[in-house]
């Protein structure tokens, strides 16, 4: 155990808050009535989670979990909510005691689920720094090793944006 | 200089001080910077730097904004604490932060609350990566073009949840607008950026610098055999970054004949003192990107002597074209604003990626 004064220390600490700032955040989105709450608290989920990157020496992935999760899911959310505007004062009904009682279940048996797969996998080595972030090691990655997601990706976008264009024009006919 | 004698009699003390501490504070950070390296206390000292460097920045470009407002409408602006009025923003700091931060009925207090931060702190996180000269930069991470832009875009949270959070009919449209304004700019401006990438072939702002050394026909402003565009990407991202900070003539988020203040129409005392520290170091971060992909950062113009205040030099001049625009152009219209990016920037945006990467295949670095 390093002292904390050193930097080794103060990592440790930011590992523990950068985590805390994740859960934290995760259990804002998910316990709060108010939907703009509930989506800063995903934010700042996201947050920690771009955090957790940057500890892991991904700054690229870091970056790009703020531009893309913060900066457009989310703000796309916030904005989807002001132009809907599903009446503040509407209180959604609580939970039932055995529905409290089985989501907590669920969730113990998936975070024990995760945690027995975490724990038994072999992880492949992280011997060197997987991307330096440079603009060819990322093009490297994205057009050789990745392309296939990288494809899927694009897919998944092109089916959202069909989507939209379906249902603003089903809309527009029936106005 | 006319002064009211007791206006003079109370600030005495202060002024000497005040103008020496400044420079002496770069001075003395630049010296003790380049003789430790790297370490614990680099990383401290570079947070408080950067912080009150934000802050300063907030101050006096407010009293700049108002001296060139004053002299570009023949009026002499604030004149009468301190010489030149050069104490004014401390004193309209104190001001502000010494008046009651109303809560109006009705809001969402945490979110109204933490706007204003959100607005903020992106801002000066973006400075971490600025590399004000050639050793003078908290972090010089390979993709600091890209964090910066990371963090901006944090900045549209902020107005969002700031104009819905105050539950005001004006603050909410004010949002509105602002993010259907930020969103159509940031698309020219990233197209912008992919370019100079390609051109660059390095995100570390840093390297983007060392590219230009030499004479000013370095400058990638005037790298006609990368695109013989280079100048209009400039004038592009210039004005993106204007539309980005939501800065007259496209401020149309805080359209105060419309809107009353837009999105900061109910916060009071500090809470809208905040927000403007925040616009303030958006525009600074815009014109450091700017000077830094555009006219070569801390490079000196004839290859001799650089160093920050060439860095600095160049970018309070864009910081005062800036101001320059606000106060000569009227406020656009919504429509000719998105107009304008959806029709003629992004379409030229998107012509000059296309002749910047013929030209590379043509003529490669």
């Amino acid at each position: 155990m390093s002292s904390l004064v050193s930097v080794e220390g103060l990592a440790g600490v930011v590992f523990l808050v950068v985590v805390a700032v994740t859960l934290i955040g995760g259990v804002i989105a998910t316990s709060s009535t108010r939907l703009p709450r509930a989506v800063s608290g995903l934010a700042l989920c996201l947050i920690g989670i771009a955090g957790l990157y940057y500890f892991l020496n991904s700054p690229f992935l870091a970056a790009m979990e703020m531009l893309i999760y913060v900066g457009a899911v989310c703000v796309t959310i916030v904005f989807a909510i002001m132009l809907a505007d599903p009446g503040a004062d509407k209180k959604p009904g609580g939970m039932t005691a055995v529905g409290t009682a089985g989501s907590l279940g669920v969730g113990a048996l998936f975070a024990w689920g995760l945690a027995a797969l975490g724990t038994t996998t072999m992880w492949p080595a992280a011997a060197v720094k997987v991307n330096d972030g440079s603009v060819k090691a990322v093009g490297h990655a994205l057009l050789t090793t990745y392309s296939f997601v990288f494809e899927l990706i694009s897919v998944v976008l092109l089916l959202a944006i069909i989507g939209a264009l379906a249902l603003a024009r089903s809309g527009r006919d029936k106005a | 200089m006319i002064l009211h004698p007791e206006t003079k009699k109370a600030l005495a003390p202060f002024v000497l001080p005040g103008l020496i501490a400044g420079p002496v504070l770069i001075v003395g950070l630049y010296l003790f910077l380049t003789s430790i390296p790297g370490g614990l206390a680099r990383v401290i000292i570079f947070c408080g730097a950067l912080i009150i460097f934000a802050a300063l920045n907030a101050a006096y470009l407010v009293w700049l904004e108002r001296k060139v407002c004053a002299h570009i409408q023949c009026r002499i602006g604030p004149k009468e604490v301190g010489p030149f009025g050069l104490i004014q923003p401390l004193v309209d700091g104190i001001k502000l932060m010494s008046k009651q931060l109303l809560l109006p009925k009705g809001i969402d207090p945490f979110l109204f609350k933490v706007a204003p931060l959100l607005v903020l702190v992106p801002a000066v996180m973006s400075f971490v990566t600025i590399p004000f000269g050639e050793h003078l930069a908290a972090r010089n991470i390979n993709i600091g073009l890209l964090m910066i832009f990371a963090f901006a875009s944090v900045n549209v949270l902020g107005l969002l949840l700031g104009g819905w959070g105050s539950a005001n009919k004006y603050a909410v449209i004010s949002a509105a607008r602002a993010v259907s304004q930020n969103v159509a700019y940031e698309i020219p401006m990233l197209i912008i950026v992919i370019t100079m990438i390609m051109v660059t072939g390095t995100m570390n702002l840093n390297e983007i610098v060392m590219q230009q050394s030499g004479w000013f026909g370095n400058w990638y402003i005037f790298r006609f055999t990368a695109s013989p565009l280079m100048p209009v990407a400039f004038l592009i991202f210039f004005v993106c970054s204007l539309a980005e900070t939501n800065r007259a003539p496209f401020d149309l988020g805080e359209a105060e004949s419309e809107l009353i203040a837009g999105f900061h129409t109910e916060y009071s005392g500090m809470g809208f003192g905040v927000f403007f520290m925040g616009e303030y170091a958006n525009i600074v971060i815009g014109c450091s990107l700017a000077t830094i992909l555009f006219l070569g950062g801390w490079q000196s113009p004839v290859g001799i002597a650089s160093g920050w205040w060439w860095f600095l030099l160049k970018l309070y001049t864009l910081i005062f074209c800036v101001m320059w625009v606000r106060w000569t152009y009227p406020r656009t219209t919504l429509w000719g604003l998105l107009n304008l990016s959806w029709k003629i920037l992004i379409p030229i945006t998107l012509f000059n990626l296309l002749l910047t990467g013929a030209m590379l295949k043509i003529w490669p670095h």
